[in-house]
């Protein structure tokens, strides 16, 4: 297997770099990255070739049927015929296509996770939250999840309010969040990099623009980021952004989220601890620069209409300034 | 030579040995007054025909309608993504639109057309005049027209529905899609559900009883095959989408928690309700589809289709297996491997079904010399697209692969493929075909063959890129993507595609609206040399005299067929009664066995659909007072149509051709309506499984059942239930007895016990409803009494249409016209009495012994 896997992914990568062209990340099923994706992305491969090659059987009868003279095609003409490739070929072909996808079904199945982490669907981003073994939670985050490469490492998905569906075809199949169930999806990364992933069941009005990264990255590096997550923030370092925080606390914005080390501590919408060391905002809408927060934080109906983030108008210039970069600080 | 009949239908026949051709002259005045009755109503009292030519031109127009308004709207959605971050429709609008192009295309056209198909021409390809109950379908059609323009003109008023064709919950429950467009979608096609099983249920009954005699089953054409597995399967899928839909309106409207997990619901019920519903809905799709290409293609290439039994054994497994395989649309839900493994196995084991037609229709061209028409074309172009789209769906089928591909425009691209090229491609064919049986002229080839290349192109452009943007991460339902996914030069592919599609068919409506001019009479006749009945002499009553067939393709086995049919030389060449009739054969070899009174013109139809639509809507805008007026004056409405029914035999039988002398009017087993009845006994019986195994599923998914803190009542409740139910089944069983006596005993002890009977009922019902609520339970507050009450509900129901037919069998009593020979309205109405009650006492037992049964 391992000379035809080979083969396979040069296949894939290269129709991928062909379609995708130079990105420093990439959401895409033919780039696999991961266990559980290049495992199907072999399946995938023998897929698509024998159906071509029964499509062009097909198409090749069917032009000779409708073109050739009765001598030449004369042997279709009949009940074998029918029996040999309407039932015969289809009951081969399938049994083996069945066969082969169990195996794949079974790998992609038994992996056995050395990290977990809790992934809540809401409309329309994603809780993130670092588990030990008894389930408490280390690390609270939202939007961004970083994984050390060739590590295991489950994902446990919940939903909020309705049915999302956690998906990073880098890596791996998709996986629903349904209402009153806990879903389990187990792969490992196989090569480093910045990988996007997005809401894959229809949840509502925002559903376009809800997205997320996932960072796979060394051991030794992803020991030195989650340390540096984990541990409060640092203080403001700058009369500037001292006023932004201080307008941060005094606007409410602490009423819905959360920056460890200071008085705000709501739950309800996104941890902000680190919001300025992440790849997005909005959930894989914007990058994070203060000009984004800043518009973010003041028109966020505007840019992403019907999400839970309401637009922030009554802001003056200076204040959305120094509040868009304490956020930008938050490093 | 007589023939002697009996209540049963029991009777002795002799086989006619008179040859047929008849030779007698016909007398003077016959045909005239065969027209007579089957004159159309004139000017605008057309709307008032039942009659199933104008019905099924009417029905297959709207459906042509409702088909071009869905395709302006994917227009649009295609246009929005033609670019990134597109802002010509925003999120709101984009919701719906797909919402409404899947919804009006799944239900408003795709099935509706082919039944349109099936009432305009089953009645002439089976060889018989028309179909069992007239004016169900002219009801049948008219809901589905006023239903659908109204559900399409929701758009216009901001209140489309947006939760997606398959409208998951909790996403449209009442919390996260509040105001009215969710009701928008459950009343709105709710109700035209009812009316495609309306129409199943005639197909059923006619492909059984009103075929030409000599068409034995092994004679009978592919396209009434297939329209017969199209109906069965309505009639088991259907009920569990009717069901569905119920369960969320009631949840939406009254809180009773069947899909809510915080109250002991569960979302993934609604998705195997409606997947159950869903994936035969694609094969219902498709078979006549594949029937219509069965039909076209031997005719195309002037010869015998090779396979014929195989195919017709083909299409009965498709349609059994096809029930077995919704979960295949649950695959990335966390369902156990066993579950995923079996799902997987059956959706690829429907392949072979398809494969075996496949090559079937590759034989038919190799034994025969194809000719390029335009519907030739179309039928080579849906050989090759479907075949991709069924590939695509093995691929699918595969779980591991399907992890990555569904929701994304991977699956977009499979079903396109299988349902445009797999169902449009051979409408289109059809459409090019049959048009010559109701049109002065034919289309123009010329133009056909610039519809099928723009259209075979457009949807190859279309569709094809779709299956990489869904690998490579694009998401359905996305009303727009960011510039930097790099899927824009897919899409704008995709997007042109689309724009070519729809030149297409405007190049079809332009040359459909220049060259239709209806006419049976005066029809462009057989230019295709095709062998099937329909291609006889026809006329808005089909053909003059109804034709005795020996082979599959009777008009090249009998070329002079036709005309000596048209001169009046086979059956029934003019009225026995002086009103509209139809000969009614036996299902399985096609032996006279009586003459059924068709009925005509009727104004209670169109204006009964017209209420019954003023209902549905009324009751969406919660205007509460109006719609239940509506709803009574629509069952008014079909009472009235009903009364002029059931006409008793109105004279002595009469000789209809050969040696058959046949009576005019057989109650029993035989009576067609009696077979209309059952058909929908299946249906109820169908829609009460359905919510069985929803009572076991939400068993399956709950701690405690039931919950903690509820009681059960007492043994003596059910059981005083269900001796109430068998007492009214045995009232209604001692007034049939009454019935059959009423010359010597009268009519007033079968009026007194249906009257009883109706008492007894409502009394079982209201104990069941008693017994549950002295308990103190309540249906709001955990999925246990949501479905508890949902089961006395569902009685309650049962009882409303028992008390009002007992109160028409009662009115017909009593205005004379129920006697111990014209019965059938009475035994219709004991049919669903038996059912209703033994339906309560199985309900009774689930509900009372199985959680005593759990400990």
């Amino acid at each position: 297997m391992q000379p035809f896997r080979k083969i396979a992914l040069s296949l894939t990568s290269a129709a991928a770099s062909l379609l995708l062209g130079a990105c420093n990340w990439t959401q895409s099923a033919l780039a696999p990255r991961g266990s559980h994706a290049e495992a199907i992305d072999q399946l995938t491969w023998i897929l698509f070739i024998g159906g071509m090659l029964i499509f062009l059987l097909v198409v090749a009868f069917l032009t000779i049927a409708s073109l050739l003279r009765r001598s030449l095609k004369g042997w279709m003409a009949n009940y074998n015929f029918i029996i040999g490739f309407g039932i015969l070929l289809p009951v081969a072909t399938l049994t083996a296509i069945l066969t082969f996808s169990s195996v794949v079904l079974n790998t992609i199945h038994s992996a056995q996770p050395k990290m977990r982490i809790e992934v809540t669907g809401e409309q329309f981003w994603w809780r993130v939250h670092y588990l030990d073994e008894s389930g408490t939670i280390k690390l609270a985050t939202a939007n961004e999840i970083r994984i050390p490469v060739g590590t295991p490492v489950e994902f446990i998905l919940k939903t909020q309010d309705v049915i999302h569906s956690f998906w990073v075809p880098n890596f791996a199949g998709k996986l629903d969040m349904i209402p009153g169930r806990v879903t389990k999806l187990t792969f490992s990364a196989t090569t480093p990099g910045i990988y996007r992933g997005q809401c894959a069941e229809y949840c509502g009005a925002q559903h376009a623009l809800m997205a997320f990264y996932i960072v796979a990255t060394t051991s030794r590096e992803f020991e030195g980021w989650f340390a540096q997550q984990v541990g409060n923030p640092p203080e403001p370092t700058t009369p500037f952004l001292a006023r932004g925080q201080q307008l941060f606390l005094s606007f409410g914005c602490g009423s819905c989220h959360t920056v460890r080390g200071t008085l705000a501590d709501g739950r309800f919408g996104p941890d902000l601890t680190r919001v300025g060391t992440r790849l997005s905002i909005g959930a894989g809408t914007f990058p994070v620069n203060i000009g984004t927060l800043a518009a973010w934080t003041s028109s966020a109906q505007h840019l992403k209409p019907g999400n839970a983030m309401p637009s922030f108008g009554n802001l003056q210039g200076e204040q959305l300034r120094a509040i868009a970069a304490y956020m930008e600080s938050l490093k | 030579m007589t023939v002697v009949y009996g209540r049963d239908g029991d009777r002795t026949t002799k086989r006619s040995n008179v040859r047929f051709p008849n030779t007698v002259p016909r007398p003077q005045g016959e045909i005239e007054r065969l027209r007579v009755p089957w004159a159309p109503p004139r000017g605008w009292r057309i709307f008032s025909a039942v009659n199933n030519t104008y019905v099924g031109l009417t029905y297959i127009g709207t459906a042509l309608i409702i088909f071009v308004l869905a395709g302006v709207l994917a227009v649009i959605m295609r246009t929005q993504l033609a670019v990134p971050e597109n802002t010509l429709v925003g999120h709101s609008l984009y919701n719906q639109l797909f919402t409404m192009h899947g919804t009006m295309m799944m239900f408003l056209f795709a099935v509706p057309i082919m039944e349109a198909f099936g009432v305009l021409l089953l009645p002439n390809i089976l060889g018989t005049r028309e179909l069992p109950f007239p004016r169900l379908s002219a009801y049948s059609l008219w809901v589905y027209a006023f239903g659908g323009l109204a559900f399409f003109s929701t758009l216009f008023f901001g209140v489309a529905p947006d939760g997606g064709w398959f409208m998951y919950t909790p996403l449209t429950d009442a919390r996260f899609s509040p105001g009215i467009k969710s009701d928008m979608w459950l009343l709105g096609i709710g109700f035209i559900e009812i009316a495609a099983i309306a129409g199943a249920i005639e197909i059923m009954v006619g492909f059984a009883k009103n075929r030409a005699p000599g068409m034995t089953l092994d004679k009978i054409p592919i396209f009434a095959w297939a329209l017969l597995i199209f109906a069965l399967m309505i009639v088991f899928a259907f009920p569990a989408l009717i069901l569905a839909t119920i369960l969320l309106e009631i949840e939406r409207a009254f809180g009773w928690p069947f899909f809510m997990a915080e109250k002991g619901g569960d979302p993934l019920l609604w998705q195997h309700l409606f997947w159950f519903f869903g994936h035969p809905e694609v094969y219902i799709i498709f078979i006549p589809a594949a029937g219509m290409v069965s039909m076209i293609l031997p005719v195309m290439a002037q010869t015998r289709l090779v396979g014929h039994r195989l195919i017709v054994l083909a299409l009965i497994a498709m349609g059994i297996i096809s029930f077995g395989l919704w979960v295949h649309h649950m695959f990335a839900t966390g369902l156990p491997p066993l579950s995923l493994g079996f799902f997987s196995a059956a959706s690829m084991s429907v392949a072979i079904a398809s494969g075996i037609q496949v090559f079937a229709w590759i034989a038919t061209i190799a034994s025969g010399r194809l000719r390029f028409t335009t519907p030739a074309l179309f039928i080579v172009a849906f050989i090759a697209v479907f075949t991709m789209g069924g590939l695509t769906g093995v691929m699918l089928a595969s779980v591991p692969f399907d992890l990555q591909a569904h929701d994304t425009y991977f699956v977009v691209a499979h079903f396109h493929y299988v349902l445009v090229g797999g169902m449009v491609l051979p409408l289109l064919a059809a459409v090019y075909y049959w048009f010559p049986t109701v049109s002065r002229k034919p289309l123009s080839e010329r133009v056909g063959k610039w519809v099928f290349w723009l259209f075979f192109i457009g949807l190859n452009v279309a569709f094809f890129p779709m299956h990489i943007t869904g690998l490579m991460g694009m998401p359905r339902r996305v009303y727009t993507y960011l510039e930097v996914m790099q899927w824009d030069l897919l899409n704008v592919v995709s997007t042109i595609g689309a724009y070519v599609m729809a030149t297409a068919i405007a190049l079809l409506i332009f040359d459909i609206v220049r060259t239709f001019r209806f006419s049976f009479e005066n029809n462009a006749g057989n230019i295709w040399n095709a062998g099937t009945l329909e291609w006889m002499r026809t006329y808005n009553y089909g053909t003059r005299s109804i034709p005795e067939v020996d082979s599959r393709y009777p008009l090249w086995t009998q070329p002079q067929l036709s005309n000596e049919a048209d001169e009046g030389r086979y059956y029934l060449p003019g009225t026995l009664t002086g009103q509209r009739e139809a000969l009614v054969t036996s299902p399985i070899d096609a032996r006279p066995i009586y003459v059924m009174q068709v009925p005509g013109p009727h104004w209670g139809p169109f204006l009964a659909a017209t209420a019954t639509t003023a209902f549905f809507y009324l009751l969406t805008l919660k205007l509460i007072l109006p719609a239940f007026a509506s709803g009574i004056v629509a069952i008014a409405f079909i009472l009235w149509w009903l009364w002029d029914l059931d006409h008793g035999p109105v004279r002595e039988p009469a000789h209809v051709g050969g040696d058959y002398v046949l009576p005019v009017y057989m109650s029993g087993p035989v009576n067609h309506s009696w077979w209309g009845t059952v058909s929908l006994l299946l249906v109820a019986g169908s829609f009460v499984i359905c919510l069985v195994f929803s009572y076991f599923f939400l068993w399956l998914v709950n701690p405690a059942w039931p919950p903690v803190g509820v009681t059960l009542p007492s043994l003596a409740w059910p059981g005083v239930a269900a001796v109430l139910y068998a007492a009214s089944s045995g009232a209604v069983l001692l007034a049939s007895r009454g019935l059959s006596a009423q010359i010597q005993r009268g009519p007033w002890p079968m009026r007194l016990l249906l009257m009883l009977a109706s008492v007894l009922f409502l009394a079982a019902v209201s104990v069941q409803a008693l017994a549950e609520g002295q308990t103190g339970l309540r249906p709001t507050m955990h999925s246990y009494g949501a479905m508890v009450y949902m089961f006395v509900a569902l009685q309650y129901f049962f009882a409303g249409v028992l008390v009002i037919m007992a109160g028409f069998t009662l009115a017909r009593s009593l205005a004379g016209k129920l006697d111990p020979v014209r019965r059938v309205t009475f035994d219709n109405t004991m049919l669903l009495w038996h059912y209703a009650t033994a339906q309560g006492i199985v309900v009774l037992f689930i509900l009372t012994l199985f959680p005593r049964a759990l400990g």
